[in-house]
């Protein structure tokens, strides 16, 4: 990939990831993501 | 003396970075998992949330949880932030702030014999990251819709390390529940150990779906390794010193280069420029060198 491509593929990846958490947070996601944190994963501790 | 300094200073910000993922370390002792709202967001490594200390969320564990979750099958949320992680870091993430990859590195210092990866396993992760991590939290639901984390509950051996021991040990009620899951588990995280032993980050290398992630984002990370194949001998030190077993000059944006560094440090020409910067934009100090 060439220097100029590489540059704009990371800005526009960028940009694109500051929508998507933007987005998500709105829809609510943050939440399921606290949710889930807060408890004692079962499958994580190999409970599951 | 140049190598020496990049590796104590590597290992001084992979040891604050694990001390700033994993901060509630009291709440080892009575078996409590930190609840407040930092678990809102993504911790940048693989760092289990079920960890008693554990400051933040893993990002493979929410990707799983709200892809598997009723409301959503996948997570802008969660994707956004590995996104930008990526973009910024790439693999440097891996190099310098996964508590994983620490724990990894240390264990390859114990003095044994050393051995390369078969080149074969390399792609096991990306085959773990699109199964576990995306099409079976999807795919297979209970009644209510929810899926489970499956990279977290059949592989993920952070988890079993950070988050199963620990809390089995403060939690007899816990224990009473132990399985056959538990045991794969501990099998996966011993044979995990072993071969950290042996192969230097086995885990990355092989079964980390994160490194994945972000391993593909070191084609346009904006902190990055360049090559001025001008000064470049083909002395092929940089090719001998990397323990990912890159070859710098052929590959600088490989998806295996967790940007440690060593190799520029190895390299004598100063051929190598590892940094932040748009890629070929000249620094200020390659412009009075008159390098590039």
């Amino acid at each position: 990939m060439e220097n100029k491509e590489k540059n704009i593929a990371g800005a526009v990846v960028l940009l694109a990831a500051g929508v998507f958490m933007l987005y998500g947070t709105r829809r609510g996601e943050a939440a399921v993501v606290l949710a889930k944190a807060v408890n004692i994963c079962l499958e994580c501790i190999g409970l599951g | 003396m140049g190598k020496i300094k990049q590796n104590i200073k590597r290992k001084i910000f992979q040891i604050a970075a694990f001390g700033f993922s994993n901060a509630h370390v009291m709440n080892f002792k009575g078996g409590r998992i930190y609840e407040g709202k930092w678990k809102n967001f993504c911790n940048p490594g693989l760092n289990c949330y079920s960890c008693p200390a554990a400051s933040f969320s893993c990002p493979i564990g929410a990707l799983q949880a709200v892809n598997g979750s009723m409301e959503f099958n996948f997570s802008f949320y969660v994707t956004g932030i590995l996104l930008a992680f990526g973009v910024l870091f790439g693999r440097g993430i891996c190099g310098w702030f996964c508590p994983f990859g620490l724990f990894q590195e240390l264990l390859h210092k114990i003095p044994v014999l050393k051995f390369k990866l078969w080149k074969g396993f390399l792609y096991l992760k990306y085959i773990i990251l699109v199964i576990f991590v995306f099409i079976l939290p999807i795919a297979v639901t209970n009644f209510m819709g929810m899926g489970k984390p499956a990279f977290c509950q059949f592989i993920c051996p952070a988890g079993t390390l950070e988050g199963g021991i620990p809390l089995l040990g403060t939690h007899p009620e816990l224990r009473q529940t132990i399985g056959s899951l538990f045991s794969l588990k501990m099998f996966i995280l011993i044979a995990t150990i072993i071969c950290c032993i042996f192969i230097y980050r086995f885990f990355c290398k092989a079964l980390c779906p994160l490194g994945a992630i972000y391993g593909i984002m070191n084609k346009v990370s904006i902190y990055h390794l360049e090559i001025d194949k001008n000064k470049c001998t083909g002395c092929g030190k940089c090719k001998n010193t990397c323990k990912m077993e890159v070859n710098p000059v052929e590959k600088p944006d490989s998806a295996e280069c967790i940007r440690c560094g060593e190799c520029v440090h190895a390299c004598q020409a100063e051929a190598l420029y590892l940094g932040f910067k748009l890629s070929g934009k000249k620094t200020a100090q390659m412009q009075d060198k008159g390098k590039i």
